[in-house]
């Protein structure tokens, strides 16, 4: 037996007694960035396979999103940062080894060629929008030669939005992985999986968006596919952890009967992944689905989930567990 | 790297906590906040029991994943050593560097910066012991260069049987117990 103690006070706010250094903000940073991935690959690979008549939502439409959503994202990051006037110190210097340094650098890259790929479809895509802002003296100056040079080079914007839309994604991951301290997170699959919900959400945000009947059905088909290679990749993770360290198996200890097993098989998997899918495969073999906005809107609510669950999941379980000899249940009997 | 390490002898702790009141009276810790605690552990089974107490804090780690992760370089090593320092200056506030620790031993200052046990690096300069190690009142608490083996770090580990947390994290942790 060997029970360990705190023998004097410690109750270090967002340390004590359980971490949580991170909430619903970096939740939804992870979510805006998967999503906006998606959206970079697919508003890319419409344009690259020419599926102006297929998918014109997502060829002419999609990309303005992209940049819009990650601002979010990047909004709700800033709001979780404890010392935010010293933000731009993440761009004073590079850190190769950190995950997060990384990342920062990824969006300087990720921003001009979601933007170029905007400027590059607006006129299209948004006609009213675009001749408004040729029209204010600053955009007509400035917005109508950059949107000439990208529709001149849109297939080549397009082909590079996808690997930055790709390397995003998978940062989202990467961004918790990374982390060795965390035996839950500590994962190599935790990368893929993020992006493979980034794209499944960024798929359901077309089916909700989208106007034309056949492109609704093209990505219903599309996010298929990506569900049913999400529910592999969690597969892989579950076993992963089940055949990893003795923390790792704790982790997942807490998915089998602890605290988080409702979280994970019945919102997550059940409601965010399952019925999404098993709804999506009855749209597809023709027969009649009620509510049909439910399986997209489940599976960008899954998306949420999946990452809310995963950042609660890593940050309780630690090498580290201070329990205190200090138990206030005990203040209660000293008043009648 | 030159590698100061802390030693703690459990023999002789007694677990009064002034090692704590030392350190956030020296390093002016806000109400509420410690950078050091002192842990009891009990082993063995009723009733050979057997119970011994650590003064722990940042283990000043030779391999810091803290600051690995550390995306604007705010968490350093002093130096050519292995004392590991946060820069308010360069520090957003992102939280990596807690995350990254396996022994869960930084905290958030209310201005909004990381803070964490500094080995007392402003007293070391001076060729002074950290707060906490002077301050102990049964003499159980040493700190020196490990990598001299005159000093007096290098000679306790020699002479006893020690240990240190969580060795297998790979962060060669520089805080060790006398057994």
């Amino acid at each position: 037996m060997l029970e360990e103690v705190l023998a004097t006070a410690r109750f270090n706010p967002k340390i004590d007694p359980v971490l949580s250094i991170w909430d619903w903000r970096i939740a939804v940073y992870l979510f805006l960035g998967g999503i906006t991935a998606g959206i970079m690959c697919f508003s890319a690979w419409a344009v690259l396979a020419n599926k102006e008549q297929q998918a014109p939502f997502t060829y002419w439409r999609l990309s303005l999103w992209g940049p819009i959503l990650l601002s979010l994202g990047m909004t709700t990051l800033f709001l979780d940062l404890e010392h935010k006037l010293y933000v731009f110190r993440f761009y004073t210097t590079f850190r190769p080894d950190s995950p997060m340094s990384c990342g920062a650098w990824i969006l300087i890259f990720v921003y001009p060629a979601a933007i170029a790929l905007i400027l590059a479809t607006l006129r299209q895509g948004y006609p009213l929008f675009a001749s408004w802002v040729e029209r204010i003296p600053m955009g007509g100056w400035l917005l109508g030669p950059l949107m000439d040079w990208a529709e001149r080079y849109r297939r080549a914007i397009a082909a590079w939005n996808i690997p930055f839309g790709i390397a995003l994604g998978i940062y989202t991951g990467i961004l918790l992985s990374g982390f060795m301290a965390r035996p839950f997170w500590n994962n190599a699959i935790l990368g893929p999986l993020f992006l493979v919900s980034g794209l499944s959400t960024a798929a359901a945000l077309v089916v909700v968006a989208a106007r034309e009947p056949r492109e609704r059905h093209l990505f219903t088909r599309i996010d298929v596919g990506l569900i049913l290679t999400e529910l592999a990749i969690v597969a892989l993770l579950l076993l992963s952890l089940a055949t990893g360290a003795r923390m790792q198996q704790e982790a997942l200890a807490t998915l089998f009967g602890g605290d988080y097993t409702i979280a994970f098989w019945l919102w997550f998997v059940t409601l965010g992944l399952v019925l999404p899918l098993s709804l999506e495969a009855r749209e597809l073999s023709g027969r009649r689905v009620p509510y049909a906005l439910l399986a997209p809107v489940l599976v960008l609510a899954g998306g949420y989930i999946l990452r809310r669950v995963m950042l609660d999941i890593g940050l309780e379980v630690n090498w580290t567990q201070l329990a205190t000899q200090f138990d206030p249940a005990l203040l209660q009997r000293l008043h009648p | 790297m030159t590698r100061y390490a802390m030693v703690v002898d459990t023999r002789l702790c007694i677990g009064c906590g002034d090692c704590v009141i030392a350190c956030k009276t020296e390093n002016k810790v806000p109400d509420g906040l410690n950078r050091d605690w002192v842990m009891e552990a009990t082993h063995g089974r009723y009733p050979h029991l057997g119970t011994e107490f650590r003064s722990e804090r940042c283990n000043h780690c030779a391999h810091a994943t803290c600051v690995q992760s550390c995306p604007t370089g705010a968490s350093h090593y002093w130096g050519e050593t292995n004392i590991v320092q946060v820069a308010p200056e360069l520090c957003t506030g992102c939280k990596a560097c807690i995350a990254a620790c396996p022994y869960n031993a930084r905290l958030i200052r209310p201005e909004g910066y990381i803070d964490k046990c500094t080995f007392c690096v402003h007293r070391v300069e001076q060729g002074l012991e950290p707060a906490c190690v002077s301050t102990c009142p049964t003499r159980c608490m040493h700190f020196g260069v490990l990598d001299d083996a005159n000093s007096e770090v290098s000679r306790l580990l020699a002479s006893r049987d020690s240990y240190c947390l969580l060795p297998e994290t790979g962060n060669e942790p520089q805080v060790y117990y006398l057994r």
